[in-house]
């Protein structure tokens, strides 16, 4: 294999390979059902040990800041950490090709017979039960912050916003999130749900 | 081609604001896969955000299927760049200049502030989703409390998720069986 590895800025400390890094995300792809997320702290911090559990944490701090889903921003920022932008990529590819491949068989299946109405009442039954997963991440998410008032008004804007006005995300993401930053401090800072116990909160 | 530079069109910028993982940009991708485009209708959308549910690996794999819907293999790729691309470029670079801004305050308040924006967008892709649902063409004496039970299950015990969609699709064809 070759080692010029373009190592970006951190160091290339016991890291894993290209190929590992494509294989251990290539199983996290295919196991991981419903939430990526514990799986992939058992597989970086305890079973490979590519990770401490404070480097994963704070790596999915970085995650959770930046735009994309958590998972697939993990898969970058673990492969460019070791092995570059090959490594990212390789992650990345690993990541999502059993699932993509899953998700076109249904898909497939699911064009063939949609028109089935035994199929279409399971299907529609599914989807049911999908809307209340994603019922159930909503209640979750909203935990956090029930006891901030000026959160829980950015929370009721949104959702009139996007899911009645019907209005486009980017506009509405923009603004509403400077106007949040804005009115930040109105909350009390130690009920800012994701950065727990900082005190240097005061630009 | 024309329908591959709109699924690029709609997906790539929406790669870029996914603050808070895929789900924040669900409604938005209803809105212009339903409504704008026409691409399904919310019911086949709805049923399709389901299939991906069901599928393994990251959220919002009804991306790829959108774009295999609208033009196979073709806008399978090109929806999948357009998903994973901008946000892993971002993602990639953010990890090269994290270290140098991580304790700043004014991180820590922004990253408080986009909080709520969040929150409010996963909750409006459960409003979107949950509203299509419900003018499915399951009853509403099923589908209601089939969402219901499902949400509790959910935030209330450690069912697995896969358990619970399965249930779901049990549910509808009895309804319709019996």
């Amino acid at each position: 294999m070759d080692e010029t590895g373009s190592a970006p800025s951190p160091a290339l400390h016991r890291g894993p390979g290209i190929g590992p890094l494509f294989l251990g995300f290539l199983t996290l792809g295919i196991t991981g059902f419903g939430g990526v997320l514990p799986l992939a702290r058992r597989m970086l911090v305890q079973r490979r040990q590519w990770l401490t559990a404070d480097e994963f944490t704070e790596l999915l701090g970085l995650c959770q800041f930046l735009p994309g889903g958590n998972i697939i921003n993990m898969s970058v920022a673990v492969g460019m950490r070791f092995r570059g932008w090959r490594g990212a990529l390789a992650c990345v590819c690993g990541l999502i090709l059993v699932p993509t491949a899953v998700v076109v068989g249904l898909g497939v299946l699911y064009s063939r017979f949609a028109t089935n109405p035994y199929l279409a009442h399971a299907f529609a039954g599914l989807a049911a039960a999908a809307a209340g997963l994603l019922t159930s991440l909503a209640l979750r998410t909203l935990a956090p912050l029930r006891r901030s008032p000026v959160a829980l008004v950015i929370v009721l804007v949104t959702v009139v916003a996007i899911a009645v006005a019907r209005l486009p995300l980017v506009p509405v993401m923009i603004g509403l999130a400077v106007l949040s930053i804005w009115l930040r401090p109105l909350d009390r800072p130690e009920r800012a749900a994701a950065s727990p116990s900082s005190p240097a909160a005061r630009p | 081609v024309t329908a591959l530079l709109s699924l690029a069109w709609v997906f790539l910028p929406l790669s870029l604001v996914a603050f808070g993982g895929g789900n924040t940009v669900l409604p938005d991708i209803q809105r212009q896969t339903v409504l704008v485009h026409h691409w399904t209708t919310a019911q086949q959308f709805t049923e399709m955000f389901a299939l991906a549910q069901a599928a393994p690996g990251p959220n919002l794999m009804i991306v790829p299927l959108i774009g295999w819907h609208v033009a196979g293999l073709g806008g399978l790729v090109v929806t999948s760049l357009a998903k994973f691309g901008p946000s892993s470029v971002l993602a990639a670079a953010g990890v090269v200049v994290w270290e140098r801004y991580k304790d700043r305050p004014w991180r820590r308040r922004v990253q408080a502030g986009v909080v709520p924006v969040t929150a409010g967008l996963v909750a409006a892709s459960a409003v979107t989703i949950t509203v299509a649902t419900l003018a499915g063409p399951m009853t509403l004496w099923l589908s209601v409390p089939v969402v219901m039970v499902v949400a509790l299950l959910a935030t209330g015990t450690r069912v697995h998720p896969l358990l619970l969609l399965g249930g779901g699709a049990l549910v509808g064809l009895l309804g319709y069986v019996l």
